[in-house]
């Protein structure tokens, strides 16, 4: 009832192509899409730039590991490493080359990482499954021993760590929190959409052909060699973006511990809560992790004076770890399936089937 | 089973629906409420000091006790003085896990609580100290890091709100080859002596390779640097390579659970430990204790001494943990960690004191304890009277400088303890400070920072 997919009639291919065939779909994207880009009236610079701004970033390489993990099902732990790829690139074009502006250094990097990934990912022409997931762990030991042992690299600051410039277009300076949202902001919701529009094309339907049975996928003619490097290179790409996001508007320094395994594992973790296979998945796993420890955290602090610090402390890692083994005993296939769910029984509500 | 699946799959479905929307209200509404500063109308005489801590992961007996420490000073100092001059603090704490994004999360959220916002903040990791330049440095909150920290922030004219006091660790290097030097029996004696510099191979490790050249360059000793992979669990075949090496001294900045690795390396190989000297992050109990009786005769440079019989101690048990208020365990009370931590909470709050004398008794900003903490003054009387005489060494912050010109002792392990072997040793600043000026020089021409003229600050 409250979810209505029928009785729209499409009179031209536009229609029948479009991104969004739904109207509401259409509808709820233009809402929270104006809603995000509302967001500075309303929110403080706390919520921007502490909450929003990192959710945002990481969103956005989740997206970058869910279309190699999720939709061609090339399993990758070196996601960090490609974030890596783009933040160390991003910081050198910036610095080296200061005449480009910053977007066009922030793409060059992407397509730097993308190259990277593409490397890594010849590896999956020979290899499948579980050790394509070893290499891309090789990738990620690999990277961050080159970003920390060639002092080209980190411009040759000896402590290794890089403070990243004030980003600068037309003349004005991205410094302030409302403005590093915005362009975090835009970054995600272009490769969102481009994302989006990916997967449902035929190359995006190649991606899945490979995850779902790579002989039939060959069978049938698809050329899982290029599939699979589309993936690779697609993937590194979007990672390496959010990873010079990450260092510019967030940290302000790039430094490879920002890039460790832990970020890797952190993505995927995003990806599998959220739901693999699906971008609205990458959003709502991104939510799921960077959101709860700060809400738990908070939340202990009402209790502040009953428990003693070390036991909440502790208590906020056993409350996250039980809510993700609750939700995924809820829904296996992630919070992206219950979306959908919920889609159906509004669709029908209030009847039962 | 006469129910239909479509049924059957409401309560799973209501049951998550409602689980998602209640962790989605809390993450949206308490922040809000917690972030929003407590008015100051009621309670005027309080100051916000933010605590940053990392109680878990790998890290944890490091973050707990340091930071734990630095909250029990401040319960001393609430509970015996009454706060600082009449002004009580109030401090919370909040878990970083020693990552350096949520550092930044937890500075936000912390940052403007308190009538007057918070009085400086302990970024607990160097990751978060480089996240946090820009932001500190635009909110005017001075950042008190001790034994950690970006080096080159000494240069208080390119880094008006970064103190990493005491000392930093190309001071440290410095007075650890005085040290040596002192043990061969003069400077000169070094001269053709060979210098094994066995290194973590991440930042805060191979950061001295520049000052070590130059003073290698001066004195005419020999120093070939052999890196170790972090974690650092497997180092034999580093450790044949300084034997056959045939070093005179090796330096030793091993972190975490590498440093009694390292150690028992160096016993199987048959390198004496009394000629190892590691840095101050291999230098506490809990990274000589796993190495058994090797460890024994193993030296570091400390910036403090240990022990649990300072008068600040017994304070501390008497006012904090006879309440049952205490931050850590008990036994901590002492050790290196818990120094380090209750450095901290001296340094903040002296800072306080000192910025008192010309704001007046009343909360302060973090520019106002800024300013403090640049005319921060620790005489040997004032340590005294703080029940801390021999724990720390005198220091003397200023406007360019923010290390203080701290000095360095060295502890041996004697199987049980720490014992230290060394008075305080100066660095030498004739040569840390030109590279301090030199980087912190490229940092402000890359950021575009005019340096601070401190000779015109006259107040």
């Amino acid at each position: 009832m409250f979810y209505r997919d029928a009785g729209e009639l499409k009179t031209s291919y536009a229609q029948e192509q479009a991104i969004f065939p739904v109207a509401l779909d259409r509808r709820a994207v233009i809402g929270v899409v104006c809603a995000g880009a509302l967001m500075p009236l309303v929110a403080g610079p706390y919520w921007l730039g502490s909450i929003l701004l990192p959710f945002l970033i990481l969103s956005l390489a989740a997206i970058g590991l869910n279309i190699l993990t999720g939709y061609a099902g090339q399993l990758s732990l070196g996601s960090g490493a490609f974030m890596a790829v783009g933040a160390y690139a991003a910081v050198n074009l910036v610095i080296r080359l200061p005449m480009l502006p910053f977007p066009v250094s922030f793409a060059l990097a992407g397509l730097v990482a993308g190259a990277v990934g593409l490397a890594f990912g010849l590896l999956s022409l020979r290899i499948r499954g579980f050790y394509v997931a070893v290499a891309t762990l090789a990738a990620q030991f690999f990277i961050e021993w080159i970003c920390t042992h060639i002092p080209w690299l980190v411009l040759n600051t000896p402590s290794g760590v890089v403070s990243t410039p004030t980003l600068f277009l037309f003349g004005f300076a991205f410094s302030s929190v409302p403005s590093r949202y915005l362009v975090a902001f835009v970054a995600v919701v272009v490769l969102a959409l481009l994302a989006k529009n990916l997967v449902r094309s035929s190359a995006g339907r190649a991606l899945m052909a490979v995850r779902d049975h790579e002989t039939a996928a060959e069978l049938t003619g698809v050329d899982t060699a290029r599939a699979k490097l589309t993936a690779f290179a697609v993937s590194g790409f979007y990672c390496g973006v959010a990873g010079a996001l990450w260092s510019f508007l967030y940290l302000g320094t790039v430094e490879i511990e920002a890039f460790s395994l832990h970020r890797s594992f952190q993505i995927l973790f995003m990806i599998i809560i959220g739901g693999l296979g699906s971008i609205l998945g990458s959003f709502l796993g991104a939510a799921f992790i960077v959101l709860l420890p700060v809400a738990i955290a908070n939340a202990a602090v009402l209790f502040g004076g009953a428990l003693k610090p070390d036991v909440l402390a502790n208590l906020e890692l056993m409350i996250f770890g039980a809510l993700i083994v609750s939700f995924l005993i809820i829904e296996p296939n992630g919070l992206a399936r219950l979306a959908v769910k919920a889609k159906e029984r509004l669709r029908r509500w209030p009847l039962a089937y | 089973m006469s129910r239909s699946p479509g049924t059957r799959r409401v309560p799973t479905l209501a049951f998550a629906c409602a689980l998602g929307v209640a962790a989605f209200t809390a993450a949206v509404s308490l922040p809000v409420s917690a972030q929003s500063p407590a008015p100051g109308a009621g309670k005027p005489m309080e100051q916000f000091v933010p605590i940053a801590i990392y109680r878990t992961g790998p890290y944890a007996p490091g973050g707990s006790g340091i930071y734990g420490a630095y909250a029990d000073y401040l319960a001393l100092v609430n509970a015996r003085d009454g706060g600082v001059n009449g002004v009580k603090l109030v401090y919370e704490e909040c878990e970083t896990g020693y990552q350096p994004d949520r550092m930044i999360e937890c500075y936000e959220r912390q940052k403007g609580k308190g009538p007057t916002g918070a009085a400086a903040f302990t970024p607990s990791g160097t990751g978060g100290v480089y996240a946090l330049i820009d932001r500190m440095t635009a909110d005017k909150i001075p950042s008190v890091t001790i034994g950690y920290g970006r080096t080159d922030s000494s240069d208080g004219r390119v880094f008006p709100y970064f103190f990493p006091l005491i000392s930093n660790y190309w001071s440290e290097n410095t007075a650890t080859i005085r040290y040596i030097a002192e043990r061969e029996g003069g400077l000169e004696k070094l001269k053709g002596k060979r210098i094994a510099n066995v290194v973590m191979d991440f930042a805060a490790g191979r950061e001295t390779q520049a000052i070590l050249d130059a003073q290698a360059k001066r004195y005419g000793f020999e120093v070939t640097t052999f890196p170790i992979t972090p974690p650092g669990l497997d180092q034999r075949a580093v450790w044949l390579q300084v034997r056959q090496y045939r070093p005179d001294w090796v330096l030793f900045r091993g972190w975490g659970a590498a440093t009694p690795t390292g150690i028992k390396e160096a016993a199987r190989a048959g390198i004496a430990r009394d000629r190892i000297i590691g840095w101050w992050w291999s230098g506490s109990e809990e990274d000589v204790t796993p190495a058994g009786d090797a460890a024994k005769g193993f030296i570091t440079a400390q910036f403090h001494a240990t022990g649990p019989n300072y008068p600040v101690f017994e304070d501390i048990k008497k006012y904090v943990y006879a309440k049952g208020a205490g931050n850590v365990e008990e036994n901590r009370i002492g050790s290196v960690y818990y120094v380090r931590g209750v450095l901290h909470g001296v340094a903040v709050t002296e800072a306080m004191r000192t910025a008192m004398a010309k704001f007046g008794n009343r909360p302060l900003t973090g520019d106002e304890v800024r300013w403090g903490l640049e005319h921060l003054v620790m005489t040997a009387d004032r340590i005294k009277e703080l029940g801390l005489e021999g724990l720390m060494p005198e220091i003397k912050v200023t406007c360019a400088d923010h290390e203080g010109d701290g000095a360095i002792r060295f502890q041996q392990w004697d199987g049980a303890k720490w014992v230290m072997i060394s008075d305080w040793i100066k660095s030498d600043q004739s040569m840390v400070r030109p590279l301090i000026e030199a980087s912190a020089a490229q940092f402000a021409k890359e950021k575009g920072i005019t340096a601070r003229d401190c000779a015109s600050e006259t107040n």
